[in-house]
């Protein structure tokens, strides 16, 4: 290797010009899929040849909430659970905006639940991109709305026994016009499935699945983030079309992934503005897309 | 990756060679990179980086196909592949017979 | 800068408070209100619904009132004036994203219709009971603005205040108006758009790159710029730095959220305003706000028939509260009488300041009506010996 000389190597990942590399290395754990989520969303933005600058990503509370603070894009790191109508709002505010909004299990289907199924019933254009670790690992690892039954966490230690969501078929059943399900391992269906939802409208749901290392791994005695990949290699099963009552997720059992949903019906701005054209014709003033800034 | 016999358009079809540059500092020992490498071109070094991590480095240079696959799945943005020409990687493959010494392939 | 006439509806009107409120909001320029219906306030929301597409606004009723603040923070961000509307029960879900507007430096009105609390409380009958919580509702240390209308006339101009305060602080104002205010119909005049100053949102003119969200170089408040605009900047509801980044340190908390603090504390005197009656050589000072501050002026006028010097304070901007002038008179007066429907809250404030010089006298009132005047006539008379 040595003995040859090369073309110098680049020193920097070619992905650089989309994160915030003044604050790498991030703070996620060895072996947690959130890095890898991450990059493949930054590819996907890079394939999708939209205007950065009219990008912006929200993010919650918690681990994937960190999200927004390494992605060089306008991002916002809001309250728990409020990405969605946070991101309604910017998005309302300015509608040439493209909103995306990057968030955790237990953040967008707990405490924020009541505004994902709110937002995907108005067919809000926002694209939502939900990494579900089975936990809620920022805080030390307790049971989330998404927990399989009998998994151990650190509120439910002594397994757990509630049901959890099958988020797919909930985005589904209230509206969301673009559903997709994919594993962290799944590294260039995901990219794919982003650099399409980017280019959708409406609401748009995509839900990765990633292992948690220090928290669910450990708690359960499933190894590390390594071995729960290895899991998703072993059990992991692509069925487009899937009907997404069938999508539940036990423990450690098969996890089906692929694009179940991709229609096109009218976004909530696009209904208010037909509607209030016909009703109201001439005297209707819709805001422009540049937003509701008024200025000199 | 072994195929188990020999692909008929192999003369025809163009194996493109890619060379890995690890950013040893920012890498968290995770091992995703060496587990999925289709060519099996990494494995996890006996070093130590700055924050005690072992990083991953190339123990089969040369055979990197530059598929990337690495570059995607790493969750610290801590490898990549570049195209390498046929030369470069030909006398990396040499290289390997000639000394057991292996390097990283990039800044350590 | 004048006003856009879009929002506009000059001339003589015959409004209720909640719709005088409304439509000042529109004049002032706002263009984004999100809001859950909770009665007294539901009315403002109406009205806004049926002005705004004429308007070139975006309303959306939300889901609740977590949503309704959540994306109010969200538009401001987009340049855009921004409204949300809500009563006491609502306030208290709201906290937590003033909080998040505190944090962030957002400008945006909230508008409170108070009504008899606590809880449920009395929903469609009047109350003052959320004055502090205006002040103190989120966690942690913070400022805010409140201001506090005596009629619909007031709720449509101190609107406009509402706004340009929240502009030029960027801070969550308070619009503290109560149901019997709301819910009362009185003239209001609407002046042309051209004799409204308003406050706009000035951007930063440095190029993306130079520009640091919360860099204040002396300055009381940092620049703002808006989503979309290329700037690519963080913020963040952690405690943060000039690049808006997260930072965990004593340091950094010092820093950000004493300068969060100072904001509003060291230009005080630019905020306050007070409305003052015969306050000079007066024997007792009434201190009063909202519907109470109408209520008392005939208490007033009662005591000063039996022959009691009384001087009266009004309350225009409720926070940051008029410390100074209220040390100055505890020095000079014999007692402060301080009516208010709730079981004492601004009073707190006044025996706060007056320090022990002179007392300050409630006359509370549980809500869900007002004071009878002579209650407090009695109270001022009292007082005065």
């Amino acid at each position: 290797m040595s003995t040859t000389t090369k073309a110098p190597l680049p020193e920097e990942h070619p992905i650089a010009p989309f994160l915030r590399m003044d604050r790498m290395p991030h703070i996620w754990c060895p072996t947690c899929g959130i890095g890898t989520i991450v990059k493949c969303f930054a590819t996907a933005l890079d394939e999708s040849d939209l205007d950065l600058d009219k990008t912006a990503i929200v993010s919650g509370i918690g681990c994937t909430g960190r999200v927004a603070g390494y992605m060089n894009l306008d991002a916002f790191h809001t309250t728990h659970g409020r990405a969605i109508p946070f991101a309604t709002g910017l998005k309302l505010g300015r509608p040439e905006l493209q909103v995306v909004v990057f968030s955790g299990d237990g953040d967008l289907s707990g405490i924020g639940g009541n505004h994902f199924i709110h937002a995907a019933r108005r067919n809000m254009d926002i694209l939502v991109i939900l990494v579900n670790n089975f936990i809620y690992g920022m805080t030390g690892g307790q049971n989330a709305p998404t927990t399989p039954t009998t998994a151990r966490s650190s509120t439910m230690p002594f397994g757990n026994f509630e049901r959890p969501f099958n988020l797919p078929h909930l985005a589904a059943s209230c509206g969301a016009t673009f559903v997709s399900r994919w594993t962290c391992l799944h590294i260039r269906r995901l990219t794919k499935c982003m650099r399409v939802a980017l280019r959708r409208k409406g609401f748009r749901f995509i839900e990765v699945i990633a292992p948690c290392s220090t928290l669910y791994a450990r708690l359960n005695r499933l190894g590390t983030g390594l071995n729960l990949m290895q899991f998703y290699h072993d059990e992991a099963e692509i069925r487009h079309d899937a009907d997404t009552r069938e999508l539940d997720i036990g423990f450690q059992d098969r996890i089906v992934c692929g694009n179940f949903i991709d229609e096109e019906r009218p976004t909530y701005l696009e209904m208010m503005h037909s509607h209030y054209e016909e009703v109201l014709g001439d005297r209707f003033v819709p805001m422009p897309p540049e937003g509701g800034w008024i200025h000199e | 990756m072994r195929y188990w016999r020999k692909p008929l358009d192999i003369d025809q079809v163009t194996v493109p060679h890619g060379r890995v540059v690890i950013i040893a500092d920012r890498c968290k020992g995770c091992a995703f990179c060496v587990e999925y490498c289709p060519k099996d071109v990494l494995a996890m070094s006996e070093d130590f980086n700055r924050k005690g991590y072992h990083p991953p480095e190339v123990v089969k240079d040369g055979e990197c196909v530059n598929c990337n696959l690495c570059e995607m799945i790493c969750p610290d943005f801590a490898i990549f592949c570049v195209a390498a020409n046929d030369d470069e990687a030909a006398a990396a493959i040499a290289a390997q017979g000639v000394s057991g010494e292996q390097d990283g392939g990039g800044p350590n | 800068m004048k006003t856009d006439p879009a929002g506009v509806l000059t001339g003589v009107h015959y409004l209720d408070g909640d719709y005088a409120c409304g439509e000042g909001a529109m004049a002032a320029g706002c263009r984004f209100v999100a809001g859950y219906p909770i009665t007294p306030s539901t009315e403002v929301v109406e009205r806004i619904s049926q002005r705004f597409p004429m308007t070139g606004g975006t309303f959306i009723q939300m889901e609740d009132e977590l949503a309704s603040m959540a994306a109010v923070v969200g538009a401001a961000w987009t340049g855009t004036k921004v409204m949300t509307v809500t009563s006491g029960p609502g306030f208290s879900l709201m906290m937590e994203n003033i909080g998040l507007a505190t944090m962030m430096e957002t400008p945006c009105v909230v508008v409170n219709v108070q009504r008899g609390g606590p809880s449920t409380g009395l929903p469609t009958m009047v109350g003052q009971g959320d004055m502090m919580q205006a002040r103190w509702g989120s966690h942690g240390d913070y400022e805010v603005i409140a201001l506090s209308p005596q009629s619909p006339q007031e709720a449509f101009d101190l609107m406009i205040d509402a706004f340009n305060l929240s502009e030029t602080w960027r801070v969550p104002v308070m619009f503290m108006m109560d149901e019997c205010v709301g819910h009362m119909t009185e003239k209001v005049v609407i002046p042309p758009a051209d004799e409204i100053d308003v406050v706009p949102r000035t951007l930063s003119d440095k190029k993306p790159g130079e520009y640091l969200p919360y860099a204040v170089n002396g300055r009381p408040v940092p620049e703002f710029v808006r989503a979309g605009d290329g700037y690519r900047f963080h913020t963040t509801g952690l405690t943060h730095d000039e690049r808006g980044y997260p930072v965990m340190s004593v340091e950094c908390q010092e820093e950000n959220v004493h300068r969060l603090m100072n904001k509003i504390r060291l230009n005080a005197d630019q905020i306050i305003h007070i409305e003052e009656e015969d306050t000079d050589g007066a024997d007792v000072v009434v201190m009063a706000y909202g519907i109470t501050a109408r209520v008392a002026r005939m208490g007033i006028d009662m005591a000063r028939a039996e022959g009691v010097k009384v001087g009266f304070l009004r309350l225009i901007v409720v926070w940051p509260f008029p410390e100074e002038r209220i040390r100055e008179l505890a020095k000079k007066v014999k007692a402060f009488v301080v009516p208010e429907i709730n079981y004492g809250q601004m009073v707190l404030e006044v025996e706060r300041c007056a320090g022990g010089k002179a007392p300050a006298i409630l006359v509370p009132h549980g809500g869900g009506g007002v004071h009878d005047p002579a209650t407090i006539c009695q109270a001022i008379v009292e007082a005065s010996k």
